[in-house]
Formats: C-alpha cells, structure tokens, sequence
C-alpha cells in the first residue's frame, strides 16, 4: 500500500470518526424521539463506512460482510423504530 | 494473490475513500447543526449516497486490481443503502408528521417558502 493510500485511509476515519460523534451529540440532546431515531439512522450508516475502511487497511474480505449485516440490521431497525413512533405498536 | 497495484489505482481508491468520508462528515454535520427536524431529515442522505458510493466503488477497485479477477461484491452495499434508506427516510418522515399533528405544530407546507408565481 502506498504512502498516499494509507494517509488517505487515516484521514478517511478521523472523519468518519467526528462524524459518529457529532451523530451520537444529536442522539444525546435530540429534543425529540424522531430525532433519536435520525441520528440512529446516521451513526448505523457511518459506522458501516468504518467497517468498509478497515477492510481496506487490513485486506480482509470478511469486513465486507460485517458491513452488510450492519446494514441489514440498521434498516431493519430503524425501520421497525420509525412504524413504533407512527403507530405506538409493530406488528399489528 | 499478490498484494501490489499500480500508482493511479492507490490515487483513485485515495480520492473516492476520501471524498466519501468527507461527504458522510458534512451530512453528520448537517444532523447535528440543522435547526428543525424536516430540515435534518435531509442531511444524512449525503452521507448515505456520496459515502456509500464511494467507499464501495473504492473497496471493488482496489480488490480488483490487487487480486488480479473482478471483485464486485461491495457494491451490493451500496445498491442495498439505495434501496433501503428511502424506505427508513419516508417510514420517519410520516411518522414525524404524525406526531406533530398530534401536538398541534405548524408543519411547513411544500413550496411555502417560495415567492408567489404570477
């Protein structure tokens, strides 16, 4: 891996790392459940972002599937969160 | 397998990682920083297109050209988000809009803020 490579992989997380917190600030102080929920949606999304720069810098093809079952997992819960704040109840 | 590929590969697979990051810190900024919720909404959705699309398209180059034979499993992540964060977006948005009704807020009005056409 080149020099280039590995800063830009080193940059890559040190955003994606402020960016988790700065989705966990409005998961904290959210004035509102939807707005828990947003930020949720948000953190899921950076950290499979994470994932996929760890399987770069470590060559491993097994983080790929570890991001896609955050991804399953994320959109199944968010999803099932966002019908419990419509409805007051899931499956109905 | 040999874990070597050329220059202009690193400095692609570099640009689109980096870009990528930079897209998903903008739209957790967005989240953060936005005043109201259904101006928030909108804010990770640049880091679920730009992000994706970019981490995605950055792993499957790199792999390809590392492994030697076309590697495109990644990009699946990237059609799922696609399909999927618009579900989750529209799910959340009703819901809001429920719920605001509920309390009795001013929701804002499509095209509200727009200067009367003539």
């Amino acid at each position: 891996m080149s020099p280039l490579l590995s800063w830009a992989l080193v940059f890559a997380l040190g955003c994606l790392a402020l960016a988790m917190m700065l989705a966990l600030a409005r998961m904290i102080i959210g004035p509102r459940a939807e707005d828990r929920v947003l930020a949720f949606d948000c953190l899921y999304q950076n950290t499979m972002l994470v994932i996929l720069a760890l399987g770069l810098v470590y060559r491993s093809s097994s983080y790929f599937e570890a991001a896609l079952l955050i991804a399953l997992f994320g959109f199944v819960g968010s999803t099932a969160m966002s019908k419990f704040l419509l409805r007051g109840e899931i499956i109905e | 397998m040999n874990t070597w590929a050329p220059a202009w590969v690193d400095a692609l697979t570099a640009l689109l990682v980096g870009g990528g990051a930079l897209a998903a810190l903008i739209g957790s900024f967005g989240v953060l920083r936005l005043k109201s919720f259904f101006q928030r909404v909108h804010a990770p959705t640049l880091g679920a297109t730009l992000g994706t699309w970019g981490f995605t398209l950055a792993t499957a180059v790199q792999v390809s050209f590392e492994r030697g034979q076309l590697y495109l499993h990644a990009l699946l992540i990237a059609v799922f988000i696609a399909l999927t964060v618009p579900v989750t977006t529209i799910f959340l948005m009703r819901a809001a809009v429920f719920r605001a009704r509920l309390r009795g807020e001013e929701i804002p009005v499509p095209g509200a803020d727009e200067p009367p056409r003539d």
